[in-house]
Protein backbone atom coordinates (compact mmCIF):
# COMPACT_ATOMS: atom_id res chain seq x y z
CA UNK A 1 0.00 0.00 0.00
CA UNK A 2 1.39 3.54 -0.45
CA UNK A 3 1.18 5.67 2.00
CA UNK A 4 0.45 9.79 1.31
CA UNK A 5 2.81 11.76 0.51
CA UNK A 6 1.49 14.99 2.92
CA UNK A 7 0.73 13.13 5.93
CA UNK A 8 2.53 9.94 5.58
CA UNK A 9 -0.57 8.09 7.89
CA UNK A 10 -3.61 7.29 5.05
CA UNK A 11 -3.28 5.55 1.84
CA UNK A 12 -2.94 7.04 -1.06
CA UNK A 13 -5.56 7.04 -3.46
CA UNK A 14 -5.51 10.25 -5.51
CA UNK A 15 -3.25 11.11 -7.92
CA UNK A 16 -2.72 14.76 -8.54
CA UNK A 17 -1.06 16.40 -10.74
CA UNK A 18 0.30 20.05 -11.37
CA UNK A 19 1.51 21.79 -14.01
CA UNK A 20 3.21 24.91 -13.01
CA UNK A 21 5.65 26.82 -15.33
CA UNK A 22 5.67 23.90 -18.09
CA UNK A 23 7.14 21.44 -15.14
CA UNK A 24 4.98 18.26 -14.11
CA UNK A 25 4.47 16.87 -10.54
CA UNK A 26 2.50 14.54 -9.32
CA UNK A 27 1.45 13.56 -5.83
CA UNK A 28 0.37 10.75 -4.26
CA UNK A 29 -2.43 11.68 -1.70
CA UNK A 30 -4.61 10.50 0.88
CA UNK A 31 -8.81 11.60 0.06
CA UNK A 32 -8.04 13.82 2.88
CA UNK A 33 -5.31 16.03 2.35
CA UNK A 34 -6.26 16.04 -1.49
CA UNK A 35 -8.88 18.07 -0.13
CA UNK A 36 -7.46 20.24 1.84
CA UNK A 37 -5.44 20.80 -1.15
CA UNK A 38 -8.05 21.64 -3.50
CA UNK A 39 -9.32 23.84 -0.75
CA UNK A 40 -6.66 25.96 -1.06
CA UNK A 41 -6.03 25.97 -4.72
CA UNK A 42 -9.53 25.41 -6.36
CA UNK A 43 -11.99 24.73 -3.78
CA UNK A 44 -15.32 27.22 -4.17
CA UNK A 45 -13.83 29.01 -6.80
CA UNK A 46 -16.16 31.55 -8.42
CA UNK A 47 -16.85 33.41 -5.69
CA UNK A 48 -13.99 33.95 -3.83
CA UNK A 49 -11.67 34.50 -7.09
CA UNK A 50 -14.34 37.40 -7.86
CA UNK A 51 -13.35 39.24 -4.65
CA UNK A 52 -9.78 38.87 -4.64
CA UNK A 53 -10.15 40.16 -8.27
CA UNK A 54 -12.64 43.02 -7.36
CA UNK A 55 -10.01 43.46 -3.81
CA UNK A 56 -7.29 43.84 -6.89
CA UNK A 57 -9.48 46.51 -8.12
CA UNK A 58 -9.94 48.46 -5.16
CA UNK A 59 -6.69 48.19 -3.73
CA UNK A 60 -5.20 50.23 -7.29
CA UNK A 61 -7.91 52.79 -6.69
CA UNK A 62 -7.67 52.93 -2.94
CA UNK A 63 -3.75 53.14 -2.99
CA UNK A 64 -2.54 54.86 -6.43
CA UNK A 65 1.01 53.72 -7.18
CA UNK A 66 3.42 55.96 -5.39
CA UNK A 67 4.82 58.71 -7.80
CA UNK A 68 5.74 60.86 -4.96
CA UNK A 69 5.57 61.02 -1.30
CA UNK A 70 3.35 58.58 -0.01
CA UNK A 71 0.02 60.59 1.75
CA UNK A 72 -1.50 59.80 4.54
CA UNK A 73 -4.75 58.59 4.39
CA UNK A 74 -7.85 60.64 4.23
CA UNK A 75 -9.38 61.47 6.96
CA UNK A 76 -13.05 59.94 7.81
CA UNK A 77 -11.49 56.77 5.73
CA UNK A 78 -13.92 54.59 8.33
CA UNK A 79 -17.76 54.36 7.91
CA UNK A 80 -19.45 55.60 11.01
CA UNK A 81 -22.39 53.27 10.95
CA UNK A 82 -20.11 49.85 10.64
CA UNK A 83 -16.67 50.95 11.52
CA UNK A 84 -15.65 49.37 8.34
CA UNK A 85 -11.70 51.09 7.47
CA UNK A 86 -10.93 51.38 3.93
CA UNK A 87 -8.10 49.20 4.10
CA UNK A 88 -10.44 46.63 5.86
CA UNK A 89 -12.23 46.93 2.69
CA UNK A 90 -9.27 46.98 -0.01
CA UNK A 91 -8.51 43.86 1.50
CA UNK A 92 -11.79 42.07 1.54
CA UNK A 93 -13.64 43.50 -1.01
CA UNK A 94 -17.02 43.34 0.62
CA UNK A 95 -18.97 46.04 2.34
CA UNK A 96 -20.00 46.54 5.66
CA UNK A 97 -23.13 47.75 5.65
CA UNK A 98 -25.59 49.95 3.07
CA UNK A 99 -24.25 53.46 4.74
CA UNK A 100 -20.58 52.27 3.79
CA UNK A 101 -21.99 53.07 0.27
CA UNK A 102 -22.18 56.97 1.46
CA UNK A 103 -18.99 56.99 3.27
CA UNK A 104 -16.84 55.01 0.16
CA UNK A 105 -19.42 56.42 -2.13
CA UNK A 106 -16.90 58.80 -4.46
CA UNK A 107 -14.11 56.19 -4.45
CA UNK A 108 -16.63 53.83 -5.47
CA UNK A 109 -17.60 55.13 -8.56
CA UNK A 110 -14.41 54.44 -10.83
CA UNK A 111 -14.73 51.50 -9.77
CA UNK A 112 -18.74 51.04 -10.99
CA UNK A 113 -17.33 52.86 -13.62
CA UNK A 114 -14.85 49.66 -14.64
CA UNK A 115 -17.34 47.07 -13.91
CA UNK A 116 -20.85 48.24 -14.98
CA UNK A 117 -19.52 50.71 -17.29
CA UNK A 118 -22.54 52.89 -15.59
CA UNK A 119 -23.25 54.54 -11.45
CA UNK A 120 -26.91 54.46 -11.96
CA UNK A 121 -29.28 51.56 -10.93
CA UNK A 122 -32.26 51.58 -14.09
CA UNK A 123 -34.30 48.38 -12.59
CA UNK A 124 -36.93 47.70 -9.89
CA UNK A 125 -37.76 49.61 -7.03
CA UNK A 126 -39.05 48.40 -3.44
CA UNK A 127 -42.89 48.20 -3.52
CA UNK A 128 -43.76 49.78 -0.11
CA UNK A 129 -40.23 52.01 0.40
CA UNK A 130 -39.35 53.24 -3.20
CA UNK A 131 -42.24 55.68 -3.57
CA UNK A 132 -40.42 58.35 -5.17
CA UNK A 133 -38.12 56.94 -7.53
CA UNK A 134 -40.67 54.29 -8.10
CA UNK A 135 -42.41 57.32 -10.22
CA UNK A 136 -39.50 59.13 -11.15
CA UNK A 137 -38.03 56.17 -13.12
CA UNK A 138 -41.08 55.50 -14.61
CA UNK A 139 -40.78 58.83 -16.00
CA UNK A 140 -37.89 58.28 -17.87
CA UNK A 141 -39.02 55.41 -19.36
CA UNK A 142 -42.15 56.96 -20.80
CA UNK A 143 -39.82 59.89 -22.06
CA UNK A 144 -37.39 57.34 -23.89
CA UNK A 145 -40.47 55.61 -25.39
CA UNK A 146 -41.55 59.12 -26.56
CA UNK A 147 -38.18 60.28 -27.98
CA UNK A 148 -38.46 56.67 -29.87
CA UNK A 149 -42.30 57.09 -31.20
CA UNK A 150 -40.64 60.72 -32.59
CA UNK A 151 -38.06 59.14 -34.48
CA UNK A 152 -40.36 56.60 -35.62
CA UNK A 153 -42.65 59.09 -36.77
CA UNK A 154 -45.67 57.73 -34.59
CA UNK A 155 -46.80 61.00 -33.45
CA UNK A 156 -50.12 59.85 -31.94
CA UNK A 157 -48.48 57.47 -30.05
CA UNK A 158 -45.95 60.05 -28.75
CA UNK A 159 -48.91 62.42 -28.00
CA UNK A 160 -49.94 59.86 -25.77
CA UNK A 161 -47.28 59.62 -23.84
CA UNK A 162 -46.26 63.39 -23.41
CA UNK A 163 -49.67 63.26 -21.98
CA UNK A 164 -49.04 60.62 -19.37
CA UNK A 165 -45.91 62.19 -18.65
CA UNK A 166 -47.49 65.66 -17.47
CA UNK A 167 -49.90 63.51 -15.50
CA UNK A 168 -46.94 61.88 -13.70
CA UNK A 169 -45.21 64.71 -13.05
CA UNK A 170 -48.11 66.78 -11.57
CA UNK A 171 -48.67 63.82 -9.39
CA UNK A 172 -44.61 64.17 -8.05
CA UNK A 173 -45.17 67.91 -7.72
CA UNK A 174 -48.03 67.43 -5.72
CA UNK A 175 -46.75 65.05 -3.34
CA UNK A 176 -43.66 66.78 -2.94
CA UNK A 177 -45.97 69.91 -1.97
CA UNK A 178 -47.64 67.79 0.27
CA UNK A 179 -44.71 66.94 2.08
CA UNK A 180 -43.37 69.96 2.35
CA UNK A 181 -46.17 71.45 4.28
CA UNK A 182 -46.03 68.41 6.07
CA UNK A 183 -42.72 69.37 7.17
CA UNK A 184 -43.63 73.06 8.12
CA UNK A 185 -46.63 72.16 10.22
CA UNK A 186 -43.76 70.17 12.27
CA UNK B 1 -43.21 17.69 6.94
CA UNK B 2 -41.78 18.72 3.38
CA UNK B 3 -37.60 18.78 4.27
CA UNK B 4 -37.36 15.08 4.81
CA UNK B 5 -39.07 14.27 1.13
CA UNK B 6 -36.38 17.08 0.20
CA UNK B 7 -33.17 15.09 1.76
CA UNK B 8 -34.97 11.84 0.36
CA UNK B 9 -35.58 12.42 -2.68
CA UNK B 10 -33.27 13.29 -5.40
CA UNK B 11 -35.65 14.38 -7.54
CA UNK B 12 -36.55 17.96 -7.48
CA UNK B 13 -38.94 20.21 -10.23
CA UNK B 14 -35.72 21.55 -11.86
CA UNK B 15 -34.73 18.19 -12.99
CA UNK B 16 -37.99 16.87 -14.60
CA UNK B 17 -36.83 17.70 -17.86
CA UNK B 18 -39.55 19.80 -18.97
CA UNK B 19 -40.11 23.49 -19.88
CA UNK B 20 -38.97 24.71 -23.61
CA UNK B 21 -35.61 23.47 -24.82
CA UNK B 22 -35.25 21.18 -22.51
CA UNK B 23 -32.78 19.06 -24.66
CA UNK B 24 -30.19 21.46 -23.97
CA UNK B 25 -31.43 23.73 -21.16
CA UNK B 26 -31.08 21.63 -18.56
CA UNK B 27 -32.54 24.89 -16.10
CA UNK B 28 -32.70 28.67 -15.53
CA UNK B 29 -32.28 29.98 -12.24
CA UNK B 30 -32.73 33.60 -10.84
CA UNK B 31 -31.15 34.84 -7.92
CA UNK B 32 -31.00 38.62 -5.94
CA UNK B 33 -29.70 39.67 -3.08
CA UNK B 34 -31.15 41.61 -0.90
CA UNK B 35 -30.36 43.38 2.75
CA UNK B 36 -32.31 45.12 5.56
CA UNK B 37 -31.37 48.05 6.04
CA UNK B 38 -30.59 48.53 10.36
CA UNK B 39 -28.01 45.97 10.02
CA UNK B 40 -24.06 44.98 9.04
CA UNK B 41 -23.89 42.90 6.30
CA UNK B 42 -23.46 39.19 7.05
CA UNK B 43 -19.23 38.91 7.43
CA UNK B 44 -19.62 42.08 10.39
CA UNK B 45 -22.89 40.21 12.34
CA UNK B 46 -22.53 39.09 15.85
CA UNK B 47 -24.07 35.86 16.43
CA UNK B 48 -26.99 37.60 18.32
CA UNK B 49 -27.31 39.87 15.20
CA UNK B 50 -27.43 36.90 13.07
CA UNK B 51 -30.06 35.20 14.75
CA UNK B 52 -32.26 38.65 14.64
CA UNK B 53 -31.95 38.97 10.49
CA UNK B 54 -33.51 34.85 10.64
CA UNK B 55 -35.73 35.78 12.58
CA UNK B 56 -36.69 39.12 11.26
CA UNK B 57 -37.32 37.26 7.82
CA UNK B 58 -39.15 33.88 9.53
CA UNK B 59 -41.51 36.24 10.24
CA UNK B 60 -41.78 38.22 6.94
CA UNK B 61 -42.26 34.63 5.36
CA UNK B 62 -45.03 33.59 7.64
CA UNK B 63 -47.05 36.55 6.82
CA UNK B 64 -49.74 36.73 4.70
CA UNK B 65 -48.48 38.51 1.81
CA UNK B 66 -45.75 35.84 0.97
CA UNK B 67 -48.12 33.11 1.73
CA UNK B 68 -50.36 35.17 -0.98
CA UNK B 69 -47.38 36.31 -3.42
CA UNK B 70 -45.37 32.70 -3.18
CA UNK B 71 -47.02 29.93 -1.48
CA UNK B 72 -46.06 28.10 1.67
CA UNK B 73 -42.73 28.49 2.68
CA UNK B 74 -40.20 26.81 6.09
CA UNK B 75 -37.28 27.88 7.51
CA UNK B 76 -34.81 25.84 8.49
CA UNK B 77 -31.76 26.68 10.17
CA UNK B 78 -28.33 25.55 8.97
CA UNK B 79 -27.36 24.14 12.66
CA UNK B 80 -31.04 21.80 12.34
CA UNK B 81 -29.17 19.81 9.64
CA UNK B 82 -26.64 16.88 9.70
CA UNK B 83 -22.92 17.65 7.45
CA UNK B 84 -24.82 15.19 4.66
CA UNK B 85 -28.03 16.95 4.77
CA UNK B 86 -26.83 20.23 4.11
CA UNK B 87 -24.78 19.10 1.27
CA UNK B 88 -27.47 17.95 -0.55
CA UNK B 89 -28.60 20.73 -0.62
CA UNK B 90 -25.61 22.21 -2.19
CA UNK B 91 -25.57 19.19 -4.55
CA UNK B 92 -29.23 20.11 -5.35
CA UNK B 93 -28.68 23.54 -6.54
CA UNK B 94 -30.82 25.14 -3.69
CA UNK B 95 -27.80 26.61 -1.64
CA UNK B 96 -24.60 27.70 -2.52
CA UNK B 97 -21.50 26.32 -0.86
CA UNK B 98 -20.69 29.27 1.11
CA UNK B 99 -23.82 28.48 3.59
CA UNK B 100 -21.76 25.86 4.99
CA UNK B 101 -19.39 27.55 6.12
CA UNK B 102 -19.78 29.31 9.40
CA UNK B 103 -23.15 27.65 9.50
CA UNK B 104 -24.34 28.22 12.65
CA UNK B 105 -25.38 31.72 11.81
CA UNK B 106 -27.42 30.58 8.55
CA UNK B 107 -30.44 29.36 7.39
CA UNK B 108 -32.36 28.60 4.38
CA UNK B 109 -35.94 29.12 3.47
CA UNK B 110 -37.82 26.48 1.21
CA UNK B 111 -40.78 26.36 -0.77
CA UNK B 112 -42.11 22.64 -0.57
CA UNK B 113 -41.52 21.98 -4.74
CA UNK B 114 -38.14 23.79 -4.10
CA UNK B 115 -38.37 26.28 -6.53
CA UNK B 116 -38.22 28.79 -4.89
CA UNK B 117 -35.66 29.04 -1.78
CA UNK B 118 -33.69 31.85 0.37
CA UNK B 119 -30.38 31.51 1.43
CA UNK B 120 -30.08 34.00 4.62
CA UNK B 121 -27.12 35.29 5.90
CA UNK B 122 -24.88 33.99 2.95
CA UNK B 123 -22.93 36.66 1.97
CA UNK B 124 -25.83 39.14 1.78
CA UNK B 125 -28.62 38.94 4.32
CA UNK B 126 -31.11 37.37 1.89
CA UNK B 127 -30.25 35.19 -1.40
CA UNK B 128 -33.64 34.81 -2.91
CA UNK B 129 -33.70 31.90 -5.55
CA UNK B 130 -35.98 30.60 -8.21
CA UNK B 131 -35.01 27.00 -10.12
CA UNK B 132 -37.08 26.42 -13.30
CA UNK B 133 -36.15 23.33 -15.71
CA UNK B 134 -35.80 24.14 -19.21
CA UNK B 135 -35.18 27.92 -20.60
CA UNK B 136 -37.74 29.60 -18.33
CA UNK B 137 -35.98 32.78 -17.30
CA UNK B 138 -39.21 35.09 -17.56
CA UNK B 139 -40.96 33.15 -15.76
CA UNK B 140 -38.12 32.44 -12.66
CA UNK B 141 -37.60 35.91 -12.43
CA UNK B 142 -41.40 36.80 -12.25
CA UNK B 143 -41.98 33.97 -9.59
CA UNK B 144 -38.84 35.87 -7.63
CA UNK B 145 -40.13 39.25 -7.96
CA UNK B 146 -43.82 37.93 -6.54
CA UNK B 147 -41.81 36.57 -3.24
CA UNK B 148 -39.47 39.63 -3.26
CA UNK B 149 -42.41 42.27 -2.95
CA UNK B 150 -43.85 39.78 -0.46
CA UNK B 151 -40.62 39.85 1.78
CA UNK B 152 -40.65 43.70 1.34
CA UNK B 153 -44.35 44.25 2.72
CA UNK B 154 -42.38 43.87 6.04
CA UNK B 155 -38.93 43.80 5.54
CA UNK B 156 -36.90 47.20 5.10
CA UNK B 157 -34.39 46.66 2.40
CA UNK B 158 -31.32 48.50 2.02
CA UNK B 159 -31.91 50.29 -1.26
CA UNK B 160 -30.20 53.63 -2.61
CA UNK B 161 -32.11 55.88 -5.12
CA UNK B 162 -28.80 55.99 -7.35
CA UNK B 163 -27.51 52.71 -6.58
CA UNK B 164 -30.26 50.27 -5.84
CA UNK B 165 -30.42 47.44 -3.94
CA UNK B 166 -27.42 47.98 -2.04
CA UNK B 167 -25.13 44.50 -1.45
CA UNK B 168 -21.62 43.70 0.30
CA UNK B 169 -20.27 43.16 -2.53
CA UNK B 170 -20.14 46.12 -5.01
CA UNK B 171 -20.16 43.53 -7.93
CA UNK B 172 -23.96 42.95 -7.14
CA UNK B 173 -25.10 46.32 -6.42
CA UNK B 174 -27.96 48.11 -8.59
CA UNK B 175 -30.66 44.87 -9.26
CA UNK B 176 -28.73 42.32 -7.03
CA UNK B 177 -29.53 39.80 -9.67
CA UNK B 178 -27.99 37.31 -11.19
CA UNK B 179 -29.44 34.80 -14.00
CA UNK B 180 -28.14 32.13 -15.32
CA UNK B 181 -29.04 29.00 -17.38
CA UNK B 182 -27.31 25.75 -16.72
CA UNK B 183 -26.50 24.27 -20.32
CA UNK B 184 -25.58 20.52 -22.08
CA UNK B 185 -23.12 21.53 -24.96
CA UNK B 186 -21.92 18.38 -25.86
CA UNK B 187 -22.33 18.94 -29.72
CA UNK B 188 -19.49 21.98 -29.80
CA UNK B 189 -17.67 20.13 -27.47
CA UNK B 190 -17.39 17.30 -30.18
CA UNK B 191 -17.02 19.41 -33.05
CA UNK B 192 -14.64 21.69 -31.28
CA UNK B 193 -16.26 24.92 -31.55
CA UNK B 194 -16.84 25.15 -28.05
CA UNK B 195 -13.41 27.27 -27.12
CA UNK B 196 -14.95 30.24 -29.85
CA UNK B 197 -18.14 30.18 -28.55
CA UNK B 198 -17.68 30.73 -25.59
CA UNK B 199 -14.98 33.26 -25.81
CA UNK B 200 -17.55 34.85 -27.82
CA UNK B 201 -20.13 35.05 -25.39
CA UNK B 202 -17.92 36.51 -22.42
CA UNK B 203 -17.18 39.53 -24.58
CA UNK B 204 -21.06 40.23 -23.95
CA UNK B 205 -21.00 40.82 -20.14
CA UNK B 206 -21.93 36.97 -19.73
CA UNK B 207 -19.73 35.06 -17.53
CA UNK B 208 -19.23 31.30 -18.17
CA UNK B 209 -17.82 28.35 -16.48
CA UNK B 210 -18.13 24.72 -16.43
CA UNK B 211 -20.42 22.35 -14.16
CA UNK B 212 -19.09 20.28 -11.20
CA UNK B 213 -15.62 21.06 -13.10
CA UNK B 214 -12.19 22.34 -12.14
CA UNK B 215 -11.14 25.84 -14.15
CA UNK B 216 -12.27 25.09 -17.98
CA UNK B 217 -12.83 21.52 -17.89
CA UNK B 218 -16.66 21.12 -18.10
CA UNK B 219 -17.77 18.12 -16.19
CA UNK B 220 -20.34 16.13 -18.25
CA UNK B 221 -20.22 19.20 -20.55
CA UNK B 222 -22.41 20.99 -18.53
CA UNK B 223 -21.77 24.81 -18.75
CA UNK B 224 -23.53 27.65 -16.79
CA UNK B 225 -24.12 31.61 -18.21
CA UNK B 226 -24.80 33.85 -16.22
CA UNK B 227 -24.80 37.64 -16.41
CA UNK B 228 -21.65 39.97 -15.15
CA UNK B 229 -23.49 43.36 -14.89
CA UNK B 230 -25.97 44.43 -12.38
CA UNK B 231 -25.87 47.74 -12.49
CA UNK B 232 -27.63 50.31 -15.18
CA UNK B 233 -30.15 47.44 -16.48
CA UNK B 234 -33.34 46.49 -15.61
CA UNK B 235 -34.38 43.04 -14.49
CA UNK B 236 -36.01 42.50 -17.66
CA UNK B 237 -33.23 43.82 -19.89
CA UNK B 238 -30.93 40.91 -18.31
CA UNK B 239 -33.22 38.38 -18.32
CA UNK B 240 -33.87 39.12 -22.14
CA UNK B 241 -30.17 39.37 -23.45
CA UNK B 242 -29.50 36.51 -22.07
CA UNK B 243 -32.33 34.64 -23.04
CA UNK B 244 -31.50 35.90 -26.73
CA UNK B 245 -27.58 35.10 -26.02
CA UNK B 246 -29.14 31.08 -24.93
CA UNK B 247 -30.92 30.85 -28.38
CA UNK B 248 -28.20 31.68 -30.24
CA UNK B 249 -25.97 28.86 -28.57
CA UNK B 250 -29.27 26.30 -29.16
CA UNK B 251 -29.03 26.91 -32.57
CA UNK B 252 -25.10 26.36 -32.72
CA UNK B 253 -25.08 23.23 -30.14
CA UNK B 254 -28.33 22.38 -32.55
CA UNK B 255 -26.44 22.33 -35.48
CA UNK B 256 -23.44 20.48 -34.52
CA UNK B 257 -25.32 17.77 -33.56
CA UNK B 258 -27.00 17.57 -36.54
CA UNK B 259 -23.55 17.64 -38.51
CA UNK B 260 -22.46 15.02 -35.76
CA UNK B 261 -25.44 12.45 -36.69
CA UNK B 262 -24.73 13.26 -40.91
CA UNK B 263 -20.89 12.82 -40.83
CA UNK B 264 -19.71 11.04 -38.05
CA UNK B 265 -22.78 9.11 -37.68
CA UNK B 266 -20.80 5.82 -36.97
CA UNK B 267 -18.69 7.52 -34.77
CA UNK B 268 -21.63 9.44 -32.84
CA UNK B 269 -23.35 5.77 -32.52
CA UNK B 270 -20.45 3.66 -31.20
CA UNK B 271 -19.94 6.31 -28.60
CA UNK B 272 -23.31 6.73 -27.25
CA UNK B 273 -23.94 2.85 -27.44
CA UNK B 274 -20.79 2.45 -25.26
CA UNK B 275 -21.67 4.80 -23.10
CA UNK B 276 -25.08 3.63 -22.80
CA UNK B 277 -23.37 -0.36 -22.28
CA UNK B 278 -20.83 0.67 -19.35
CA UNK B 279 -23.32 2.75 -17.69
CA UNK B 280 -25.98 -0.63 -17.72
CA UNK B 281 -23.03 -3.04 -16.71
CA UNK B 282 -20.31 -1.55 -14.75
CA UNK B 283 -19.92 -2.12 -11.22
CA UNK B 284 -17.31 0.44 -10.57
CA UNK B 285 -17.26 4.32 -12.06
CA UNK B 286 -15.86 7.04 -10.26
CA UNK B 287 -17.88 10.51 -10.54
CA UNK B 288 -15.55 11.81 -13.77
CA UNK B 289 -16.52 8.55 -15.50
CA UNK B 290 -20.26 8.73 -14.30
CA UNK B 291 -20.66 12.28 -16.04
CA UNK B 292 -19.12 11.95 -18.94
CA UNK B 293 -21.11 8.71 -19.64
CA UNK B 294 -24.06 9.96 -18.87
CA UNK B 295 -23.37 12.77 -21.23
CA UNK B 296 -22.78 10.84 -23.90
CA UNK B 297 -26.03 8.81 -23.06
CA UNK B 298 -28.44 12.41 -22.60
CA UNK B 299 -27.07 12.68 -26.38
CA UNK B 300 -28.42 9.61 -27.62
CA UNK B 301 -31.65 9.92 -26.12
CA UNK B 302 -31.94 13.80 -27.29
CA UNK B 303 -31.07 12.40 -31.05
CA UNK B 304 -33.36 9.47 -30.42
CA UNK B 305 -30.96 6.89 -30.58
CA UNK B 306 -31.91 5.44 -27.25
CA UNK B 307 -35.45 5.71 -26.87
CA UNK B 308 -36.36 3.92 -23.89
CA UNK B 309 -34.77 6.04 -21.43
CA UNK B 310 -36.33 9.62 -20.56
CA UNK B 311 -33.80 12.31 -20.68
CA UNK B 312 -34.96 13.47 -16.89
CA UNK B 313 -33.61 10.70 -15.33
CA UNK B 314 -29.77 11.42 -16.48
CA UNK B 315 -30.20 14.69 -14.73
CA UNK B 316 -31.58 13.03 -11.85
CA UNK B 317 -28.51 10.53 -11.95
CA UNK B 318 -25.68 13.42 -12.29
CA UNK B 319 -27.21 14.75 -9.11
CA UNK B 320 -28.16 11.31 -7.32
CA UNK B 321 -24.45 10.35 -7.57
CA UNK B 322 -22.76 13.23 -5.89
CA UNK B 323 -20.78 12.06 -3.09
CA UNK B 324 -23.10 13.34 -0.28
CA UNK B 325 -26.18 11.62 -2.02
CA UNK B 326 -24.48 8.80 -1.95
CA UNK B 327 -23.82 8.60 1.66
CA UNK B 328 -27.02 9.33 2.31
CA UNK B 329 -28.60 6.63 0.37
CA UNK B 330 -26.77 4.25 1.78
CA UNK B 331 -27.15 5.31 5.29
CA UNK B 332 -23.71 5.30 6.49
CA UNK B 333 -19.83 7.09 5.39
CA UNK B 334 -18.32 5.26 2.18
CA UNK B 335 -14.82 5.14 1.48
CA UNK B 336 -14.14 6.22 -1.88
CA UNK B 337 -13.84 2.60 -3.16
CA UNK B 338 -17.42 1.82 -1.50
CA UNK B 339 -18.60 5.01 -3.25
CA UNK B 340 -17.26 4.19 -6.64
CA UNK B 341 -19.63 0.69 -6.32
CA UNK B 342 -22.41 2.03 -5.25
CA UNK B 343 -22.60 4.63 -7.45
CA UNK B 344 -22.62 2.13 -10.08
CA UNK B 345 -25.10 0.24 -8.36
CA UNK B 346 -26.89 2.65 -8.63
CA UNK B 347 -26.98 3.61 -11.80
CA UNK B 348 -27.30 0.26 -13.19
CA UNK B 349 -30.72 -0.24 -10.98
CA UNK B 350 -32.14 3.39 -12.12
CA UNK B 351 -31.54 2.04 -15.50
CA UNK B 352 -33.11 -0.84 -15.29
CA UNK B 353 -36.17 0.39 -13.50
CA UNK B 354 -36.48 3.25 -16.60
CA UNK B 355 -36.38 0.28 -19.12
CA UNK B 356 -39.54 -1.38 -17.54
CA UNK B 357 -42.09 0.75 -17.42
Amino acid sequence: MMECERCHQRPAVIFLTEITNGQKRTMRLCEQCAREIQAESFGFLPQIDLHNFLAGLLHNEFNPPASGPAEPPAAGARCEACGLTEAQFARQGLLGCGECYKYFGERLEPVFRRIHGTTCHAGKVPERTGGRVKVVNRIERLKLEMKEAINREEFERAAQLRDSIRELEKELQQEDQAHASERNSE
Amino acid sequence: MPLKETLNNAHSHWMDGSGPEADIVISSRVRVARNLAQLPFPHLLSPQQAGQVIDAVRAAADSAAVREKAGELTVIRMNELTPVDRQILVEKHLISPDLLEDFERKAVVLREDEVLSVMINEEDHLRLQCLLPGLQLNEAWQLVNALDDGLEATLDYAFDEKLGYLTACPTNVGTGMRASVMLHLPGLVLVNQIRGVLAAISKLGLTVRGLYGEGTEAAGNLFQISNQITLGQAEEDIVAGLISVTRQLLGQERAAREALSRERKEQLADRVGRAYGVLKHACIMSSEEAMRLLSDLRLGINLEMIKNIPASLITELIVLTRPAFLVHAAGRELSPVERDVYRAKLIRRKIAAAQQC
